[in-house]
């Protein structure tokens, strides 16, 4: 079964225990200064977002049909059945059509190393594969981010909503967007006053490029009769007027 | 001459500044990386150098698989003498696209990654496999030319053997990935600025290709007329002209609907940076359209000339709004390239004149057509220097 992580904004302190947990991960340095950086970036890869006196968490959603892995031309980006999408470096050639792709802006590039390399949360892939949680949720003190299965969140989201309708916006973001995400996200206010983009569409990207690309064998199986027809219509046709003018 | 030569000596000092100033941004990129090089960020990955280098450089090539097209499947060989110059630039274009991939790949040692590593589903993986291709196809249709200079024939005559299904092969490649590189933004539903995007971008791509192919055969015969003192093929040039303004018409044409079907017509009542580049682009598109339905504009070559310039810019400013402008809105961020990216940009495209000179100067690239021409009117003397 597909794990997930429910963030619940309701819920959330702001402590950015997740921050640090996950820099540790990664082996990325984490000091005030950083923590102070309400974006992911290369070297940060969740942060905390303050929106007034709320909170939400950034980090990649895991989409189910990830545009990252669909767009990628090397297979860099994978997305595994556990639920993570993953990334092996050692593919990527740098061409950033997963940056451009993806339609929550996570991938994030090392711009000023020579030998660059795209950044992004795998949903502690390593660590879920063990049967262990991932960092951020096993650090998280309030239990704003959890991890599980993503049905069984869906459903626990579900209960949240019902069981206090005062307190929480009606909705769980990733379970339609783009086609849904392993990343869900409760909410007291609408989304997009907390900084989620609403704008995404409900289908799953792979589908806009892949309706284009599964014509690939029709066009080229016509392209060729048709070319090598006129081809050889037009040769013909010359060939008859050589003739004529000869016997002319 | 001694009139012509400051002319060439300013255009030779703009040519080694460009050049100068693009060997400094080369060892910027290749020492400080893709940040001390471009204004690019993790909020726009992707700016001119995929833009213009990539998007606007396959697109101008297009006129080699456009008269491949003409000449030898439509068989209409009166094309003939541009056919030539039509295949270099396409060659050189398709080298100077990869030559400008090789500035913005994060890892340009991995350029060859999609030739191995394998997604079909990625319009990226695809679009490397139709341009390596498409490239051999090209240097394998400009050979002859090469064979010819030194008189080999025997290649020339394996060449030919092969010629019909290399030609058809070079069509399809162009078909694909002149094509995807509009499918390349389906992806982006949400970020690109609903005048640029839609479900049909890979048509729009497709057709304003083939009429930007055409316009650059204006625009290089005329250049070349100058540069080597010879005839301009006026007649040939007029009705390609010709040609030109339909494939133009069909595509606004296309675009008017696409607009109309997707209703965005009232996006342009919003006073944005959006609207402007969007005018800008149509007029640079329709202005030449409406004005090479003139039998005086297409007889003049100054005219003629400035018409097919204004298609290229057309195409160029399209290009540009689909790769950059149209997706800043939604990107959080503003994007000017920096003055290296710019410095690159620039290198690539006078390189691609000079490199391109340097070969038609010392190849059989207008001089077999004027050959060929003069066998078939039946003429014993004819004069390579004539000025028309």
């Amino acid at each position: 079964m597909p794990r997930a992580i429910l963030y619940d904004s309701t819920l959330c302190i702001g402590c950015k225990a997740c921050e640090a947990a996950c820099a540790e991960r990664w082996g990325l340095p984490y000091d005030d200064k950083i923590a102070a950086e309400e974006r992911i970036s290369a070297r940060k890869l969740t942060a905390i977002e303050t929106h007034g006196d709320k909170f939400c968490r950034r980090l990649c959603m895991n989409c189910v049909q990830p545009a990252c892995a669909s767009v990628c031309p090397v297979g860099a980006l994978q997305k595994t059945t556990l639920g993570p999408v993953v990334y092996d470096a050692e593919k990527c050639m740098g061409c950033r059509y997963c940056m451009q792709a993806c339609p929550f802006q996570v991938p994030s590039y090392e711009w000023s190393a020579l030998l660059p390399r795209m950044r992004k949360c795998d949903m502690c892939y390593a660590r879920q594969s063990q049967g262990k949680l991932t960092a951020c949720a096993e650090a998280c003190p309030t239990g704003a981010t959890k991890n599980g299965e993503r049905d069984e969140l869906v459903a626990e989201a579900r209960r949240r909503i019902a069981e206090k309708p005062g307190q929480y916006y009606d909705r769980i973001y990733g379970l339609k967007e783009v086609g849904g995400t392993s990343v869900l996200i409760l909410s007291a206010v609408p989304f997009e006053q907390i900084g989620l983009r609403t704008n995404v569409p409900q289908e799953a990207l792979p589908e806009t490029t892949w309706r284009v690309l599964e014509l690939l064998p029709d066009v080229v199986s016509t392209g060729s009769v048709l070319l090598g027809g006129i081809w050889w219509i037009t040769n013909r046709r010359d060939e008859v007027a050589r003739k004529e003018g000869k016997r002319k | 001459m001694s009139r012509k030569l400051p002319k060439i000596t300013f255009w030779r000092a703009i040519f080694a500044a460009i050049l100068l100033s693009g060997l400094y941004a080369t060892y910027l990129r290749i020492f400080h990386g893709l940040g001390g090089s471009t204004n690019l960020s993790d909020r726009f990955p992707w700016g001119i150098w995929i833009a213009f280098d990539i998007m606007c450089g396959v697109g101008l090539a297009a006129g080699g698989f456009t008269l491949v097209a003409i000449v030898h499947i439509f068989a209409i060989e009166r094309y003939k003498p541009v056919l030539r110059p039509a295949i270099l630039t396409a060659f050189l274009g398709y080298v100077l696209v990869v030559v400008g991939l090789l500035y913005d790949l994060g890892r340009p040692d991995r350029l060859w990654h999609p030739l191995v590593m394998w997604n079909p589903h990625s319009v990226m993986f695809e679009v490397a496999w139709c341009v390596t291709l498409y490239t051999t196809v090209l240097f394998l249709e400009f050979l002859p030319v090469v064979f010819e200079k030194f008189g080999w024939h025997r290649p020339t005559a394996w060449i030919h053997r092969i010629s019909v299904p290399l030609m058809i092969l070079g069509v399809l490649l162009s078909t694909l990935h002149q094509s995807s590189l509009g499918s390349l933004f389906l992806i982006v539903p949400e970020k690109l600025y609903k005048l640029w995007y839609s479900p049909i971008l890979p048509l729009l791509f497709y057709v304003s290709a083939i009429a930007v192919g055409l316009a650059m055969t204006i625009f290089e015969s005329w250049h070349s007329s100058r540069a080597f003192g010879r005839a301009l093929e006026l007649p040939l040039l007029a009705s390609l002209a010709r040609v030109l303004a339909v494939v133009q018409s069909v595509y606004l044409w296309i675009r008017i609907l696409d607009l109309t079907h997707r209703q965005a017509w009232g996006l342009l009542g919003r006073n944005r940076m959006e609207t402007w580049l969007f005018g800008l682009e149509m007029a640079l598109m329709i202005v030449p359209t409406v004005l090479l339905y003139q039998q005086r504009v297409r007889v003049n070559p100054g005219k003629l000339y400035a018409c097919a310039v204004m298609v290229v810019f057309g195409f160029i400013a399209n290009r540009l709004n689909v790769g950059t402008t149209g997706l800043e809105a939604s990107s959080g961020t503003h994007y000017i390239p920096k003055w290296s990216e710019i410095a690159v940009t620039l290198s690539i495209v006078a390189s691609g004149f000079a490199i391109f000179r340097l070969i038609a100067g010392y190849f059989p690239i207008f001089e077999a057509a004027e050959h060929e021409e003069a066998a078939r009117e039946e003429e014993t003397v004819e004069d390579p220097v004539t000025v028309g």
